[in-house]
């Protein structure tokens, strides 16, 4: 292993996580309940309980860029995958989501945070499916 | 007032990954790449974020009502069933793949990138799917 040392950003890393904190913290003491977009995103669409809330946190998730570009270059978003890859991860990313009950925000931030077991156990098996699944892309297939 | 909240968190959450530089998938990809030119940032992004809910989603636990009234709502279900380890390993493939994940597909969605319009689109196709399975596991 050799660290990118170049493209490595510990400082805008570390703050912008220490927002995404503040943004969870926001949600729970104010609305108590938990920032896991997953879990927004499938009760917006299936018409849970608490709907106005929920769709209000992911309008200005989807928002963010537009606030951020009146005051600054908004970063680089680069893709690496084919349409097909688009399609294929999405389809995983909303069943896997959906049937694991959270995704990075919600198992690993909130749930982390609040020390649950399950969102421990969660977010270890999903990031080791996404290490194998990069080494098996780049260095197995090579693609 | 709860309303309000909820969109300035929203708001806040994406900022955050916009400064984080989770926004671009090619920057996660780099930190799944741990064989590669391995880039730790996502690592410091978990860090931070943890390190300012730690506190706040502790003292959640012991409370009814958050500050503004409204029901704690937390998640109860403590077994690490099939469902949890399944999913979480579809979801993990999933997001090798692309480098996306929920939270940074929504905040990116309006930048203008045809790829994100897809893989926003295969994502709720996902979790339409995911809805109509369990509504016949149901019936």
């Amino acid at each position: 292993m050799s660290i990118d040392w170049i493209n490595f950003t510990p400082w805008a890393s570390l703050a912008g996580g220490a927002l995404i904190g503040l943004a969870a913290s926001l949600f729970v003491l104010g609305n108590g309940r938990i920032a896991g977009i997953s879990g927004l995103l499938g009760s917006v669409l299936e018409g849970g309980e608490g709907r106005g809330e929920k769709a209000l946190f992911l309008l200005g998730l989807l928002l963010a860029p537009l606030l951020w570009g009146l005051f600054a270059a908004l970063p680089v978003i680069e893709f690496h995958s084919s349409w097909l890859g688009l399609v294929l991860a999405g389809l995983l990313v909303g069943v896997g989501t959906r049937y694991g009950s959270g995704c990075t925000s919600g198992h690993g931030v909130c749930g982390i945070s609040r020390l649950s077991p399950r969102s421990m156990v969660a977010t270890l098996v999903f990031m080791a499916a996404g290490f194998a699944t990069v080494y098996i892309i780049r260095h197995l297939l090579g693609a | 007032m709860r309303k309000l909240v909820a969109f300035l968190a929203g708001l806040l959450f994406g900022l955050g990954l916009l400064l984080a530089g989770m926004a671009n998938p090619a920057k996660v990809l780099a930190f799944l790449d741990l064989a590669g030119v391995w880039d730790p940032s996502l690592a410091l992004v978990m860090a931070g974020a943890i390190g300012v809910a730690a506190g706040p989603l502790t003292w959640a636990r012991t409370r009814a009502t958050s500050l503004l009234g409204a029901p704690m709502q937390l998640p109860v279900k403590r077994e690490l069933d099939r469902r949890l380890i399944g999913g979480s390993l579809l979801f993990g493939i999933g997001w090798g793949i692309a480098g996306i994940c929920p939270g940074p597909a929504v905040a990116i969605l309006l930048t203008g990138h045809w790829q994100i319009i897809v893989f926003v689109l295969a994502m709720l196709a996902g979790m339409g799917l995911f809805h109509a399975l369990e509504s016949r596991r149901a019936s």
